[in-house]
């Protein structure tokens, strides 16, 4: 359980690190927070010949608002994303991550960059309409979600680029829920929900390669309060949406009723209601 | 890689391999084999040190990205005022609620109530239950574990309280 030999470049900046990971071709990974390299690295799934760790590189953990949108840089740590009252969904996605001395450490973009599809950032990004900041070496570009996930572990992201910034719209309401078997454990599923004005995003993690944005049609569209009857309409449709798969932590037909449960739960947050109690059957 | 690390309150300069974890250059390269390695992959939570004021997986860091950083180990939580070994609260706690069977998870269920005890003044169980879930016991020993954590803040909240009104 120990991590093959790499060289190791500590970038002293943005452009430092995009050089090193350049001259690293196809050799060199970025270490951020190493939540999930470094097991990645443990357990020789991967062999990077060129560590560059961004951890150093000063100005990249800022958390702003500006219009109406949260401009946060790649090295936020999600202890303080969790902290954070400028963007209530992603505070409580947050916590949801691993365990203090996981969030102490893992960043949002590594999260995002990761692009594990059972994560809770990269589904919050997704709900939010949020997009990422990207350097390279023909220069920045600016990648939004909907492009962003490419498949489980894949990202649009090429191997000589870095994610400096994330802006995450801020809801004018929301709701999060997730099932996971033990404390601080991915989701089997879980749920992020967002309305900007009339419209309500919802997507479901942890039932496809990527977060799953659900396609509700005109169901999302809501004019006023969001009642207890289109939170259930809503629910129902998001279940019929989703094509899990089944696996060792859930049958296909298990995830898709847990999509409807989660947000069953995540909307009623949204919409202020109390959550459904369901009865054991 | 020549680097810095403060363990402890102790400057001690290193040369390591990039891929040497802070655990294994604590354990191999300066003996404090206090903090202990159970799945080596960020899972089990035995490694768990403090660096810089916040809990950390000791074996998901390299030691050289705790370079200049202050890490506080188990060896440093015994000591009292002169030095004397006198043992932590917490260490007292454990031995007293029974929170100690093999002591594989030992160090980092130490490391782990420290930081919450420094961060919550007064954690309830459920916080405490919370806070410790990213530490496994292979005993299975949650229950003592629970109740030194418990019993060490009730202490200490209690101690606190005939401070501030003495």
């Amino acid at each position: 359980m120990k991590c093959p030999p790499f060289d190791y470049h500590r970038a002293t900046g943005v452009d430092d690190a995009v050089a090193a990971l350049g001259a690293a071709g196809d050799e060199g990974k970025i270490l951020a927070g190493g939540q999930s390299l470094v097991p990645v690295l443990a357990l020789r799934l991967a062999r990077p010949a060129v560590l560059v760790d961004v951890n150093r590189i000063p100005g990249l953990a800022g958390l702003e608002v500006r219009d109406g949108v949260l401009h946060a840089g790649a090295l936020v740590r999600h202890l303080a994303l969790a902290g954070q009252g400028l963007h209530p969904l992603a505070a409580e996605a947050a916590r949801w991550i691993g365990h203090t001395a996981i969030r102490s450490r893992g960043t949002l973009a590594g999260s995002l960059a990761h692009a594990d599809p059972a994560a809770e950032l990269p589904a919050v990004l997704r709900a939010c309409d949020g997009a990422v900041q990207v350097a390279g070496p023909s220069g920045t570009r600016r990648v939004r979600a909907d492009d962003l996930f490419l498949g489980a572990l894949q990202s649009a992201l090429d191997d000589t680029e870095m994610i400096t910034g994330v802006e995450l719209p801020v809801p004018d309401a929301w709701g999060f829920a997730e099932l996971a078997r033990r404390h601080g454990d991915f989701a089997v599923v879980s749920v992020a929900a967002a309305r900007f004005g009339d419209r309500v995003r919802i997507v479901v993690g942890g039932v496809a390669g990527v977060p799953h944005l659900v396609d509700a049609g005109d169901l999302a569209t809501v004019d006023g309060e969001l009642s207890a009857d289109r939170v259930a309409i809503l629910a129902a449709a998001a279940a019929d949406d989703v094509d899990p798969a089944t696996d060792l932590h859930g049958s296909a037909g298990y995830r898709r009723a847990l999509t409807e449960q989660m947000t069953l739960r995540a909307l009623a947050d949204l919409a202020g209601q109390p959550r459904p109690v369901r009865e054991p059957a | 890689m020549k680097i810095t690390l403060t363990v402890n309150g102790e400057r001690h300069r290193l040369d390591v391999e990039p891929r040497r974890t802070l655990a294994d250059a604590l354990r191999e390269d300066l003996g404090l084999t206090g903090t202990h390695l159970g799945c080596e992959h960020g899972v089990c939570g035995a490694c768990t040190v403090v660096v810089d004021g916040e809990p950390v997986r000791a074996c998901l860091m390299f030691a050289v990205q705790a370079d200049d950083a202050a890490v506080a180990t188990v060896e440093g939580l015994a000591g009292g005022a002169d030095g004397d070994g006198t043992l932590h609260p917490l260490q007292e706690a454990f031995s007293r609620c029974h929170g100690l069977q093999c002591g594989a998870c030992t160090p980092g269920m130490l490391m782990t109530a420290a930081h919450l005890l420094d961060t919550e003044p007064d954690p309830d169980r459920a916080t405490i239950r919370a806070e410790m879930s990213g530490n496994i016991c292979r005993c299975t020993g949650y229950t003592g574990i629970v109740d030194a954590v418990a019993d060490a803040a009730a202490r200490r909240a209690r101690g606190l309280r005939a401070r501030e009104t003495s």
